[in-house]
């Protein structure tokens, strides 16, 4: 499914239906994406606005209205200021620490799935494809299901609430699909390439690093927007796992919104909910194509 | 990932080497609305500056309920803070159950602190069986009503004398646009619990109110008090607002503060809000103990608790905190700035306001000291009530009877 | 010289191979051999076997036969997540799927500025859903958002705040959910067309078929692919249905939207009750056990059509 999905999705082919001139049918149709377009607009248009505004001018309730005099203080003080309890950091440590998380857990899981999916595709070993199976399965699983699980074992190796703990849960999560994701890739190689690099007298590790891994650009460039847009923008895992020392960017946010210091600061809420968004919006608008095969291959993650 | 194991001991390694200079000590508490900062900030402060170089290190996280949760998630994942945050009661049951709290019955002895705090009701959640598991930071009551005389002004009004004139003025109030009785719907409902149970005292009386929550009395959960209870608490739905969902306590507080709002049902923690916020009691705002007939105090409040840590620095921090806790300038500074009560008698309350001193005077007599329902109930059953008490609260089509119903079926599962 | 060495090789390898195990195989797979052992099976069955326990906090092994499941749905909270999961799903899936569909169709008729109508349409999936509930949290508050704003333009009765009221909170969490999630349906229904070979259009064309039966009962079916990939892609996300509800409801008002994913992290957090939290962790195991029922009857079902055509 994964690899039909990520072959069809190029979107240069040729258009289903015929050519029209300009008629009333036409109309209706840009007027459908032009009111669609608005509805998926609007909540972006809200939230900048509302962040550029002071919060007298938000409390008159326009929030169609565009700043009177715009101000980048909310944007300051959410990133820098803003007060949960009695830290008053803004949202800086929670990027931080999204981005302690993110990295390495990207790297770590890539590196592991790249492996598993060339083993599935060349190297199938007795048992191979039922511990696959598993995974397969494991796709599925709702996180919450086994979520507690996993808190007792990881207590058992005391890495419950650290950082490499976190780590190991975004790699154990993101391995499925990852996994499914680059044996659909090296399974479509022809096997004429691992043959050439056998006779060589290259062994499993040297025929990786020296043939495999150079070919396989642009499906690590899909995992890796997979998983950055995946692991920045998770929730429960870092409700659960990261330890207050880390406390993810999108958890911070959350908190601060819900705390409230005197009144609701609306401005700077949603300046907090800009910035937290804006890293996977700037993967998105930077890797266009690849983001829409990314998540026509990641369709299986959800 | 072993490399990132090993730097992670290294790191572990480096800051257990400093530690014998300084212990960092990591509190958990909910105190996260403007008085409670500043009441929090007490505690900070003296520990930071007692001397022994010791840190607190700041965890707060809003909301009760998350958290405790967190709490517990960080004991059962092997990875506890120095101190936290409880309410008194059976929240931390099963942390002394299953060994995970140090053991401050020898500090307690030595520095007799069942002799200095009182009323005894206040020191039976931390004294359990000889042994002390917690220090009692404050009492709180859930047992007020916070008015705002602006809100009845605008509405024409004069300030009600008792709590059926207040009734009797709600349909007036909603006339003239105030929200009769502001309440918010976060943390699965934890607000309407407490108001309900302020008006299920009201309506049982406390000898009632006890059997009910202590000895799961069947008959009193399906009998008229109940009855009273659910359908006068259906009656102060009417004048609430839209804004209702999801609001935090605090926010609720503001309504009444800022005028819009007559009346919230709070416990006492509402008074610091008014205090950051410069108001006045008497003038800006009126405080009511309730029920109205007979006042009476609850039990709530805040225990800190110490989860054991397997490291003599942190464990000697932890009883030096543990007892600066209790000692009399801290408790007032806290107490003061939060609108508690402190925990023993001997504390300067020159500061109190008038709010307090009617609080402090209710307290004087042991027979008006209300169990609070923590005591009895496990935060299963606590949060099943706030499920069926917010349910109740936003579901017209749950009949009065139907709720007394699912009040007694919670009762008794209840273990 | 080489050709000499590259032979012997060559000859040799097949037969070695055979015999060896590949250990370094073996050693490369390691991690997924053993998250897949410990994670996607002893921990589920550690959470089946718990579900039958009276644990507490912490793990036990006391165990009370049934009393769980009994309590479970026996409770209101469980019931009203059910019914929400159904409902939410349903509504989901079918506005996703038709809204999805039609932006696809839509944006299939050689439109000017495709590129830009779907930067437009997709942007949502990049967001969070905490980012998402968050934004619509605002955009439907009463008292500051979208009916504020109307009613000061001058529509002084006008009303639109369904996260308030029990009756239509629920809505507004499939709208939040509609806007963050159909921008991937339409790219993958997209992606699905294009591949619909241009001679069935001709074809059809030729026939004298209408478009729109054209789409419905020639090009759908054909598209089976996409529309697999989707309804997997929406069925696994609703199952663990969580962020969005958090941080636009927390379940409320009262306990109107509550989900099951939440019943089992509320049990295992706040409630301190991990058999109650097992069993209805178990419960979500039961989604899956389904898909994977229907398909070995699928397969099952093809394999013997295949033996009978054979």
């Amino acid at each position: 499914m994964t690899a039909e999905a990520l072959d069809a999705t190029g979107f240069a082919g040729p258009h289903g239906a015929k050519p029209k001139q300009l008629s009333w049918g036409r109309v209706g149709i840009y007027a459908f994406l032009v009111i669609a377009a608005l509805f998926f607009l609007v909540p972006l248009y809200v939230m900048l606005v509302t962040s550029l505004k002071s919060m007298p001018e938000v409390r008159e309730a326009h929030i169609f209205n565009l700043p009177r005099e715009p101000t980048i203080q909310p944007w300051i003080d959410a990133m820098f200021n803003a007060c949960t309890g009695r830290n008053c950091t803004g949202l800086s440590p929670g990027f931080w620490n999204s981005v302690k998380i993110t990295v390495p857990s990207v790297i770590v899981s890539i590196i592991i799935a790249s492996i598993n999916g060339y083993a599935l595709s060349f190297w199938k070993y007795k048992g191979a494809e039922f511990f696959f199976n598993l995974l397969v399965f494991g796709a599925f699983v709702p996180y919450q299901v086994v979520i507690y699980p996993i808190i007792i074992g990881m207590s058992k190796v005391h890495l419950f609430g650290t950082l490499p703990g976190i780590i190991i849960v975004h790699t154990i999560f993101g391995m499925p699909l990852l996994t499914i994701l680059f044996r659909n890739f090296y399974s479509s190689l022809p096997i004429e390439i691992f043959k050439a690099a056998r006779i060589d007298g290259a062994g499993f590790w040297q025929t990786f690093f020296k043939v495999m891994l150079p070919m396989s650009v642009p499906i690590t460039v899909v995992a890796v927007i997979l998983q950055v847009t995946g692991i920045w923008n998770d929730f429960l895992f870092g409700l659960v796992f990261a330890g207050t020392e880390n406390i993810p960017m999108t958890l911070q946010l959350n908190n601060m919104v819900k705390t409230t210091q005197g009144t609701i600061q609306y401005d700077v809420n949603m300046a907090a909910t800009m910035l937290t968004a804006l890293v996977p919006l700037i993967i998105y608008f930077v890797s266009g194509k690849w983001f829409v095969r990314g998540i026509a291959a990641g369709a299986v993650k959800g | 990932m072993m490399k990132f194991t090993l730097a992670t001991i290294a790191v572990a390694t480096l800051l257990g080497g400093t530690a014998v200079k300084a212990t960092d000590l990591e509190v958990i508490h909910w105190w996260t609305s403007p008085g409670e900062s500043r009441a929090v900030n007490e505690f900070a402060k003296a520990f930071d500056n007692d001397g022994a170089g010791d840190h607190w290190v700041d965890n707060a996280i809003a909301l009760g309920e998350t958290a405790r949760a967190a709490v517990m998630q960080r004991v059962a994942g092997g990875n506890p803070p120095g101190a936290a945050q409880f309410n008194p009661g059976r929240q931390y049951e099963e942390l002394i159950k299953n060994n995970q709290l140090l053991d401050l019955t020898d500090l307690a002895t030595k520095e007799g602190w069942d002799k200095i705090i009182r009323p005894a009701t206040i020191s039976d959640p931390c004294h359990i069986d000889g042994k002390w598991w917690c220090v009692p930071v404050n009492i709180h009551s859930n047992n007020w009503a916070w008015v705002s005389p602006a809100a009845f002004k605008t509405a024409g009004l004069e300030v009600p004398k008792t709590w059926d004139e207040y009734i009797a003025d709600l349909p007036k109030l909603k006339d003239a646009g105030i929200i009769g009785f502001a309440a918010g719907g976060d943390g699965g409902g934890w607000q309407l619990n407490l108001a309900f149970g302020v008006i299920q005292t009201q309506d049982l009386g406390q000898a009632n109110r006890d059997k009910l929550l202590k000895d799961k009395d069947q008959s009193i959960a399906l009998g008229d008090g109940m009855k009273k209870a659910f359908t006068d608490f259906r009656t102060l739905k009417q004048y609430t607002d839209e804004g209702l969902p999801n609001r935090n306590w605090n926010d609720s507080t503001a309504l009444v503060i800022q005028g819009k709002a007559a009346l919230q049902i709070m416990g006492d923690w509402a008074r610091g809000e008014f205090g950051a916020a410069g108001k006045v009691p008497d003038k800006d705002y009126v405080c009511w103990a309730l029920p109205a007939d007979h006042p009476l105090v609850t039990t709530s409040g805040d225990v800190i608790v110490f989860p054991k840590q397997g490291n003599p620095d942190v464990e000697a921090a932890q009883l030096r905190l543990a007892s600066l806790l209790l000692s009399p300038k801290v408790q007032a500074n806290f107490n003061n700035a939060k609108g508690s009560m402190p925990v023993r008698d001997d504390v300067d309350m020159s500061l109190a306001d008038p709010c307090m001193l009617k609080g402090l005077s209710i307290i004087k007599d042991p027979a008006n000291i209300q169990i609070d329902s923590n005591r009895w109930l496990t935060p299963d059953t606590q949060s099943a009530f706030n499920d069926l008490i917010s349910q109740f609260w936003t579901d017209d089509s749950m009949t009065v009877e139907e709720a007394q119903q699912k009040y007694a079926d919670i009762l008794a599962a209840a273990q | 010289m080489t050709d000499v060495a590259t032979t012997a090789i060559a000859v040799e390898a097949p037969a070695r191979r055979k015999r060896r195990i590949p250990y370094a195989a073996i050693i490369g797979t390691l991690p997924m051999i053993i998250v897949s052992f410990s994670v996607f099976f002893v921990a589920i069955i550690f959470v089946v076997i718990w579900s039958f326990t009276n644990s507490g906090m912490f793990p036990g092994f006391n165990f009370v036969g049934l009393a769980q499941y009994t309590r479970l749905w026996s409770t209101s909270l469980w019931q009203v997540a059910v019914n929400n999961i159904w409902f939410f799903g349903v509504m989901s899936l079918c506005v996703n799927l038709v809204f999805g569909f039609l932006l696809a169709v839509f944006m299939d008729q050689n439109i000017k500025h495709e590129s830009v109508f779907r930067t437009i349409f997709l942007y949502p999936f990049s967001m969070s859903l905490v980012v998402t509930g968050l934004a619509w949290q605002w955009i439907l508050d009463p008292n500051l958002g979208l009916q504020e704003s109307i009613r000061n333009l001058g529509w002084t009765d006008f009303a639109l705040a369904p996260l308030v009221h029990r009756e239509t909170a629920i809505y507004g969490l499939v709208v939040a959910g509609i806007w963050q999630g159909s921008g991937v349906t339409m790219a993958i229904m997209l992606a699905g067309l294009r591949g619909v070979d241009q001679e069935v259009w001709k074809a059809a064309k030729i026939d004298g078929i209408p478009t729109w039966r054209t789409y419905l009962f020639i090009v759908i079916p054909m598209m089976r692919g996409a529309l697999g990939t989707v309804l997997l892609l929406q069925l696994t996300g609703i199952v663990r249905t969580f962020d969005l509800v958090y941080a636009m409801t927390s379940g409320g008002p009262g306990i109107a939207t509550q989900m099951p994913a939440m019943y089992v992290i509320s049990f295992i957090t706040v409630r301190l009750n991990v058999g109650q939290g097992m069993a209805a962790a178990t419960m979500l195991l039961l989604p899956i056990a389904l898909i994977l029922i229907i398909r070995a009857i699928v397969t099952t079902v093809q394999a013997r059509r295949r033996g009978i055509n054979a």
